[in-house]
């Protein structure tokens, strides 16, 4: 089932990096896991530990990056991450969206986004927010101050504002836009097309017989 | 009316539905499951109370997590216990879902993206999915394949569906002919290297011209493979007689009348001559060298004669930042020639690189050589366990074995380092595999992207070398 986003004012995290991949946003290791939860704790495992982190770790005793943007005291309780152009290209791990929702972030804001992980944000609630280059770079230099910004990202009027005036609208599909104010459960509603399907399917074996042989 | 891309044909022919919103439901003729992106899937179907809407259009293996060593022993003896317990758990769905799974150590597993061409479960004209961003490579069949998350896992197991939006058309154009000793990988890499990591988002590519057709099949899923390295989730190539006839009499292949029928439909599976493209891109072929990765993202290659670039040279302040700490991650100074940098491993396998064909070409390069003593580990994992069972009927095991290389059973392995074997922190490699990202193959692991003719004469070497001069 889908969560809802319908909006979120919060604290900004810079990570001023393009081509962020999935391999960092949550590494292979974690991957072995059979559940859903259990990955915020190892989001960005690689920059945001200095030890080689494994599966079943006790993170009380890891060693921090100081050095990394999340480990930085004045972003502590972020919900909101600026980040550069293809962001999260890679795999296809659905893992990557679980692990910056569980981490507590709710939307993360980029000039591009990789295919499959836009996609999969959409599937659980993350909202990924398409905003121009000239754009971001205005976010980055306010993010970047002393004193963290905070940003509203409103989905129903499509906007992103901030200090100093800042405003920027973004585009969604409709589709998606309902699913995630209405936290819409997919698959039920694909299922209301099921005769639609199932006609297809006759339709279709006539055609091309030898793709639906049992 | 304008003439209707690949794309545009397969696209129509799986529409079920279009809605209103703009979205569409489009069929899966074929949904490939593996052991990691698929027990949260599972477990949602079950919570939710629906079954396989097809249970005949799924098939399963096991590949990220599987050992390469002594599969006969079992998943019992699987020392990691979560990697253990994410291929049980895999076995157990299938089991009580009733899905065709090749379990490991059956002669048909091996890496998923492997065993479908393999096995005929993948053909022309089919829309196929599977929980892996690799998924582009089964485009090399004239299909509309691409990877999906576990929502969509479940979607697809659920609904035979996919909710989705038509993407744009792009066609690659690689003229020819290739130089000699220039392959898949090198055409691939080079493309990448040309319209960057993201240089496909939002697109379905169509790789086309002589450089492409020259291809074999195998030459082809490998270019496919790699279109997401691109930012694209679907590759193709248009079907030819060679598609044909490497689909013919494989055990999932249509026969007999229904043979006839498929080899006729499939003659339409190619981009009409007046198909517009949203993007057309064209890439010399005849100039591509072979080529390796130097950096932390595919677009970070060069070709062998070349030089590791320097940061001082670019203006956009984003894009040498981004070398710069390529090249710290790397170990590498700027400008330094490729064929300076001393490998530590050389892994010759994945979804890019374990077909027979790629085993053939590593093979005639090491025939009667040694790996470098330099070299810690040189090893070649077969994509399946029928590719392993063909090499050893070539005696290509022996020709590896004879030259050091270890020999080792089917699976993803060292591409993404799930299992057992993985690069030690500062190691570099070189690899046949996909992915070059930070720590890849292993934490603080350095990874070479190059094809497995390079990959074999830089394990002889100790450092790359231009392979075409020991052709």
């Amino acid at each position: 089932m889908m969560q809802q986003f319908v909006q979120e004012t919060g604290l900004v995290v810079p990570l001023d990096r393009s081509n962020i991949d999935t391999d960092q946003i949550i590494p292979k290791q974690y991957l072995k896991s059979i559940q859903r939860t259990g990955f915020g704790i190892n989001l960005f495992d690689d920059w945001r530990y200095l030890d080689p982190g494994e599966p079943g770790m006790d993170h009380s005793t890891r060693r921090i990056n100081p050095d990394f943007v999340l480990n930085d005291a004045r972003y502590a309780g972020a919900t909101i991450l600026l980040a550069r152009d293809n962001f999260g290209c890679g795999s296809s791990r659905e893992h990557a969206p679980w692990a910056i929702l569980e981490y507590g972030l709710k939307a993360v804001i980029a000039p591009s986004f990789a295919d499959i992980f836009f996609n999969n944000s959409f599937k659980n609630g993350l909202l990924p927010v398409v905003l121009t280059e000239a754009e971001v770079d205005t976010l980055f230099d306010l993010a970047g101050t002393e004193t963290p910004m905070t940003l509203t990202v409103d989905l129903q009027s499509q906007q992103v504002t901030g200090p100093e005036g800042f405003s920027a609208s973004f585009a969604i599909d409709p589709f998606r836009k309902t699913c995630l104010l209405e936290g819409l459960d997919e698959i039920g509603l694909s299922l209301k097309d099921a005769d639609a399907i199932r006609a297809y399917e006759a339709r279709r074996r006539g055609e091309a017989p030898w793709l639906l042989r049992d | 009316m304008a003439g209707r891309t690949l794309y545009d044909k397969l696209w129509d022919s799986h529409l079920v539905t279009q809605r209103d919103d703009g979205s569409a439901l489009i069929y899966i003729d074929r949904h490939l499951l593996h052991e990691v992106t698929s027990p949260q899937a599972f477990e949602g179907l079950s919570l939710a109370g629906r079954t396989p809407w097809r249970l005949a259009a799924n098939l399963a293996t096991v590949d990220h997590n599987v050992p390469t060593e002594n599969q006969a022993a079992g998943v019992s003896a699987i020392e990691d216990p979560t990697s253990r317990l994410q291929i049980e758990t895999l076995d157990e769905n299938c089991d009580a879902f009733q899905i065709t799974q090749f379990k490991m150590g059956d002669l048909r597993a091996g890496i998923v993206h492997v065993i479908g061409p393999e096995q005929g479960a993948t053909l022309p004209g089919m829309t196929v999915v599977c929980g892996d961003s690799h998924t582009a490579t089964h485009g090399a069949f004239g299909a509309l394949a691409h990877g999906i998350g576990t929502s969509e896992v479940e979607h697809v197991l659920a609904t035979q569906c996919l909710v989705a939006k038509k993407m744009k058309n792009m066609r690659i154009t690689v003229t020819g002919p290739l130089g000699f000793g220039v392959t898949a990988k090198d055409v691939i890499l080079a493309v990448i290297g040309q319209i960057g990591t993201a240089g496909g988002t939002g697109c379905a590519i169509e790789f086309a011209g002589e450089g492409i057709e020259s291809l074999s099949m195998e030459g082809r899923m490998t270019v496919c493979n790699m279109a997401i390295e691109a930012g694209a989730r679907v590759g193709l190539v248009a079907v030819d007689q060679k598609t044909i006839d490497y689909v013919k009499g494989r055990p999932y292949a249509p026969s007999g009348q229904d043979w006839d029928l498929a080899v006729a439909a499939w003659a339409d599976l190619q981009s009409d001559a007046d198909a517009v493209f949203d993007h057309e891109v064209t890439v010399d072929g005849t100039v591509i060298e072979p080529q390796v990765s130097w950096g932390t993202n595919p677009e970070m290659v060069t070709g062998v004669s070349g030089h590791v670039p320097d940061p001082q040279m670019i203006d956009d302040p984003i894009h040498r930042g981004a070398i710069e700490r390529a090249l710290k991650y790397m170990g590498l100074k700027a400008n330094q020639s490729i064929d300076s940098i001393r490998l530590d491993r050389v892994f010759i396998g994945s979804c890019t690189n374990s077909r027979i064909e790629d085993l053939r070409e590593a093979a005639k390069v090491v025939d009667g050589k040694r790996v470098a003593d330099s070299v810690i580990q040189a090893m070649v994992v077969p994509g399946s366990g029928l590719v392993k069972e063909q090499a050893e009927s070539e005696g290509l095991d022996v020709i590896f074995r004879e030259a050091g290389f270890e020999w080792r059973d089917p699976g993803c392995s060292m591409c993404l380092a799930m299992n057992a074997d993985r690069l030690g922190p500062g190691e570099h490699c070189a690899s046949t595999s996909n992915r070059n990202f930070e720590g890849r193959q292993g934490a603080g692991g350095r990874t070479h992207l190059v094809s497995p003719a390079m990959a074999a004469a830089a394990a002889v070497a100790g450092h790359f070398v231009d392979v075409r001069e020991w052709l």
